[in-house]
């Protein structure tokens, strides 16, 4: 009688609620998870005496590395340097121009729905592929050179740019582009007063970032036959030139930290 | 000068936010729209510059009739309305200067508006415009350097420099504290009163919709429960517009001072009691 009174002595348990409810599927799904990593990695046949034969030729490999060789082939370095150069900018506002229409048609909160669709399409499309398909794909359309690089590399901002910068339309704050529209202005003043101002730092950003990933590209790109100093890395390696190699990535990683210093510089100035 | 006609407005999940509204608002009248969140107050201000389109209804602004219009028409009929924000609503990257002309958008072309080449008339009217409300010289600050009292003084410049022949208010003191809620509304009463303007105000502050407006208009779930002078409101009808409470310390008249010494005694108070229990945390802690 007396312990129907009082109501369940001693302390309440409490424990967070598991993620996924059911016990038999938590324990099934945890054990699958563990049965195919263990699976993949037995698949992974490493033949330990090969890795060991081959470590003195791979110091060798290195070692021949250096001392890098920027002379002999400074032209031919200089000029791939200078393509990539051209490739990575062309294509960065080519990119960026038409990124801008198709970022603006891909905002929920501007296009109506058929329009949105579309440039979502887009948008999906050219971010499908990666560089590296889309410049195979382009070298065997246009032929080798850097006008296959420049078309990869504008299609591929246009993916990137057009989905980021669509992203950061939709997160603006909805009440100043409402006190726009209120004063009478018309769709075009409205993006330019309303809209424009709000994404302008994240476009300054993102259009430096996107600088900087298609410098680093245009090297990739090169190697499957769209120019740029990609052609000229590829060129030294078949030639087991491996100091000019060198030479050619300490430029590269030169050129990548000097545009990520300049970036972060400049993003930070214009917040 | 405003007139709305059975006002209507349901929102496509259904919800009623306006159910036949008729009211008529003469020129140079201030009227404080009052009522409970979600009453459709913002709604019906929206409505009558279609930023909310209405579902049914008419609005007549002189002899425009506004529901009536195109796009064109409509952004043209805009230029007619100042509307003044919550939460001030300015473009917070552009400078006080660059707020301040957006309200002649509608008047210039794309491409002026783009250089910011505005025609000298409007600078001119921009800089009376600041001088008045005492922002001269935060010309070029970018709004979002200034306080919020400041900003609001902005939006109100924003407003006036459409030269409209109505100002839709709202809620303009929502984030401001008591002391600049006062000045603010004392401007926004004095413009209209220069100019012979009509104003609706929607204000959740009660004392400030007595204290400021000629007219008072209650609104209740998309009705209106009260259309009256500030003195009608008693006990029983702000019971009608916001339901049971007790109303005494709202309905008493006190002075401004009053009450701002009131605010003080309270978050006194408080500093008290927070102070009290991060004492009590700390003993607990050692």
């Amino acid at each position: 009688m007396a312990d129907l009174a009082v109501p369940q002595a001693g302390p309440r348990r409490w424990s967070r609620p598991p993620l996924i409810k059911d016990r038999r599927w938590r324990w099934g799904l945890a054990i699958g998870a563990a049965v195919y990593l263990a699976a993949a990695f037995g698949t992974v046949d490493v033949n330990w005496a090969r890795v060991y034969e081959g470590l003195p030729r791979g110091q060798a490999f290195l070692l021949a590395f250096f001392p890098p060789d920027f002379a002999s082939r400074w032209a031919e370095i200089f000029e791939g340097i200078m393509e990539s150069l051209w490739m990575t900018v062309a294509s960065t506002v080519v990119g960026i121009l038409i990124s801008v229409p198709v970022g603006l048609g891909a905002a929920r909160n501007l296009a109506p729905r058929p329009v949105y669709y579309f440039c979502r399409a887009v948008v999906a499309l050219s971010r499908s592929f990666q560089e590296v398909l889309l410049a195979i794909f382009f070298v065997k359309l246009f032929g080798f050179g850097p006008f296959a690089g420049f078309i990869t590399l504008s299609v591929a901002t246009v993916g990137f740019f057009g989905k980021l910068l669509a992203e950061d339309i939709e997160d603006m704050d909805p009440v100043q582009a409402e006190s726009v529209r209120a004063t009478g202005a018309g769709w075009f003043q409205w993006l330019n007063y309303a809209v424009q101002p709000q994404v302008m730092p994240r476009f300054i950003g993102l259009s430096l970032y996107r600088l900087d990933i298609n410098f680093r590209e245009s090297a990739i790109v090169g190697i499957v036959g769209g120019g740029g100093i990609g052609a000229t890395l590829n060129t030294a390696f078949e030639r087991y030139e491996f100091d000019s190699a060198a030479a050619i990535l300490l430029v590269i990683i030169g050129i990548v930290m000097a545009v990520e210093y300049t970036s972060g510089f400049v993003r930070n100035w214009v917040q | 000068m405003l007139r709305l006609e059975n006002l209507v407005k349901t929102y496509p999940t259904g919800d009623k936010a306006l159910k036949n509204v008729s009211l008529e608002v003469p020129k140079g009248q201030v009227m404080a729209l009052i009522g409970p969140s979600g009453a459709g107050k913002s709604t019906l201000i929206r409505c009558i510059n279609r930023l909310v389109e209405p579902t049914a209804g008419k609005v007549v602004l002189g002899d425009l009739e506004i529901t009536a219009l195109g796009s064109r028409g409509l952004r043209r009929a805009r230029r007619l309305m100042g509307m003044i924000f919550q939460e001030y609503a300015l473009v917070e990257r552009l400078s006080v200067m660059e707020n301040v002309l957006s309200g002649r958008l509608g008047y210039v072309g794309f491409w002026r508006s783009y250089f910011r080449k505005y025609p000298q008339s409007d600078i001119d009217e921009a800089f009376r415009l600041l001088e008045r409300v005492g922002l001269d010289d935060m010309v070029d600050k970018r709004a979002d350097e200034l306080s919020g009292g400041q900003r609001q003084r902005v939006g109100i410049a924003r407003a006036l420099i459409q030269d409209p022949q109505l100002l839709l208010v709202d809620e303009p003191t929502a984030s401001l504290d008591p002391k600049t809620s006062r000045q603010i509304m004392r401007l926004i009463c004095e413009l209209c009163d220069e100019r012979d303007l009509p104003a609706i105000i929607n204000i959740h502050d009660v004392m400030l919709a007595q204290l400021f407006a000629k007219r008072i208009v209650g609104l209740q779930m998309g009705e209106i429960v009260y259309d009256g002078t500030p003195d009608g409101l008693d006990a029983d009808v702000l019971t009608q517009i916001y339901g049971a409470e007790d109303w005494s310390a709202t309905i008493q008249k006190g002075g401004e001072d009053a009450e701002e010494a009131d605010g003080e005694e309270v978050r006194l108070e408080l500093e008290r009691q927070r102070q009290d229990l991060d004492r009590d945390r700390l003993a607990g802690m050692t």
